[in-house]
């Protein structure tokens, strides 16, 4: 059989690939350029964690259970538990960043000059989801550095340290195409900044920051299912060796979910007119 | 139509687009012969800008047939994309980038290839007079140079049909006088040009054809001199002081016309000089002062009033 038969595609071929790399190249050199962002999205998790260890750590710490004798050694273990929570708010600050700079992105005429160029169309979606892939593991590094120089000790070999980065990109993955798509539905770059604020929030409403037992019953309920609850749970138990069970196959379908979804009102979004 | 070449490098026909209720295209038929600068000429809100958007895909129309380059806009808008090259009226550059580096943006997107690519950037900086400026960020640059990068990076890819949506709008005379050189001499390498403006001095300049928009529709086509043939002669305009003077004027020159805002009167003339002594001389025997005399030839500002029936005054609140 000869492939002549289908009709031949109207114009030269696509390379999304290529075009893909080119937009994240577009990317990587606007946040050099405007690093403020950056340093916002770093700082931010930097600045909760001190808080949380150092001004609210002693007492919480004790809340948790355990053999805490004094306000340094529930110090210790708040680290422990708050820093999983404090990654994952790193990953949502730079989502917030994303949809920001989507935001900016499409009030100028460039994205207008992309729509009229025979390009692959996703690229330019795919340019910002690796940029901020990117950005959210140069942030990370940085915050669980932090983390370990006020008393996280997480117990994680070399495979359980490969497991958590895994994870962490498939997190920030699916959370990075919901901000596209929230960038994308936002008419003005404020909105776009406030859109994904829910995603700084969700921590706090579920086990991130103390156990979900000591909520009142309608809370609870929540916190226990919904995403960031079961993302946390793997992460404590990737990282400080404790036993994780089905939470990695929840997170891991939130994800892929979130990302999925994401990625689908994103492509729809940007192909409307406008 | 007058095409000469077998196939024109942009056909519509019929073409209609609709907001809601708001009608912006209603039945617009144009033909671009290649190698042309087409002008479509309209106040703000006439639809020029729908057009360009529909002709270059942003749009899809509501109905009609729409080619470029030989490709109809909405069954083969890949191989329409590839022909063409679209500068518009707010600069499609990206500003925290350098002048360089959006040019290279543009030939890593057409695929030049690195080595390609810098001789393509370098090239057209100098041609536009930005090496100097290629590595400062866009943002930086005033609004002459953005337009010059902004056609510049339309020029990367070597279109063969550009769009120039009203390319000079808040220009200073100087950059747009560059602007049109630039025009003039893309034409001249072959390049077939879809102007839009609302400026009649640029469409006079440049367009080889003119189409006047209005309300959506083509009221009237051809080229600079055809449209000026199509309405009334030239007229000498008279400027008083005060209403007595035009009175007085008014009673010996029974042909004039009174201007509504002004202490004026337009009388048709063919502007020359026996005519001008002939008007002089009427005026001295009743000793009518006249503040100030000036002599009009019909220019495409008298085309596009008499042709949009002098709506000019929604320029501004369109």
């Amino acid at each position: 059989m000869s492939t002549l038969s289908v009709p031949a595609p109207a114009g030269p071929r696509f390379h999304p690939l290529r075009d893909s790399v080119t937009m994240l190249r577009r990317n990587l050199r606007r946040m050099l350029r405007y690093p403020s962002m950056t340093v916002m999205l770093v700082g931010m998790p930097v600045v909760f964690l001190l808080l949380f260890v150092y001004v609210l750590g002693g007492t919480l710490g004790a809340g948790l259970g355990g053999a805490v004798r004094s306000a340094a050694d529930g110090r210790a273990a708040y680290a422990n538990y708050v820093s999983p929570a404090i990654i994952l708010m790193t990953i949502a600050a730079t989502v917030q960043g994303t949809a920001i700079s989507i935001a900016m992105d499409m009030t100028e005429g460039i994205i207008a000059r992309f729509r009229t160029m025979h390009i692959a169309r996703v690229s330019v979606l795919t340019g910002h989801v690796l940029g901020s892939v990117l950005q959210a593991m140069f942030a990370l590094a940085i915050v669980i550095g932090v983390a370990v120089l006020v008393g996280f000790r997480p117990t994680a070999g070399f495979v359980g340290w490969l497991a958590t980065a895994g994870f962490l990109v498939a997190v920030t993955f699916a959370l990075v195409w919901l901000s596209v798509a929230l960038g994308l539905a936002s008419k003005t770059v404020e909105t776009a900044s406030n859109a994904p604020m829910p995603l700084i929030l969700l921590p706090f409403l579920g086990s991130g920051f103390v156990p979900t037992e000591s909520m009142p019953a309608g809370l609870r309920w929540f916190a226990e299912y919904q995403p960031f609850t079961p993302i946390i749970e793997t992460l404590r138990g990737l990282l400080l060796g404790e036993r994780i069970g089905n939470e990695a196959w929840i997170a891991l379908g939130w994800c892929a979910a979130l990302a999925l979804g994401g990625y689908l009102w994103s492509k729809r979004l940007y192909n409307r007119e406008r | 139509m007058t095409t000469t070449q077998p196939r024109p490098a942009i056909a519509v026909t019929g073409l209609r687009k609709s907001f809601g209720d708001h009608v912006v295209l209603d039945g617009l038929d144009l033909t671009v012969a290649g190698g042309t600068v087409f002008s479509l000429l309209g106040a703000n809100g006439a639809g020029k800008t729908t057009a360009v958007k529909i002709l270059s895909t942003l749009l899809r129309p509501d109905a009609g047939d729409v080619r470029v380059a030989g490709h109809d806009v909405v069954r083969e808008p890949d191989a329409v994309r590839a022909a063409i090259g679209v500068t518009g009226q707010f600069s499609a550059v990206d500003k925290l980038l350098t002048g360089a580096e959006n040019l290279r943006l543009m030939a890593d997107l057409h695929h030049l290839g690195r080595a390609a690519g810098r001789r393509r950037a370098a090239e057209l900086l100098e041609l536009f007079e930005l090496t100097e400026a290629a590595g400062k960020p866009a943002g930086a640059y005033s609004g002459g140079m953005l337009r010059r990068l902004d056609l510049a990076m339309t020029l990367v890819g070597s279109p063969q049909v550009i769009f120039l949506d009203e390319p000079t709008t808040g220009l200073d005379p100087r950059s747009r006088r560059d602007m049109w050189q630039m025009v003039r001499e893309l034409v001249a390498g072959g390049v077939t040009i879809f102007l839009t403006t609302q400026y009649l001095d640029e469409a006079d300049e440049l367009a080889d054809r003119i189409a006047v928009l209005d309300r959506g529709r083509v009221v009237a086509e051809g080229t600079a001199e055809q449209l000026k043939r199509r309405i009334p002669g030239g007229h000498i305009r008279l400027r008083f002081a005060d209403p007595q003077s035009l009175d007085a004027a008014l009673g010996v020159l029974g042909e004039a016309v009174r201007e509504n805002d002004a202490f004026a009167l337009r009388v048709p003339s063919d502007g020359s000089l026996h005519s001008l002594k002939t008007l002089i001389g009427r005026l001295d025997e009743r000793a009518v002062p006249v503040d100030e005399l000036s002599v009009h030839t019909p220019d495409l500002d008298d085309v596009f009033l008499a042709l949009t029936g002098e709506r000019t005054d929604e320029k501004v609140t369109a």
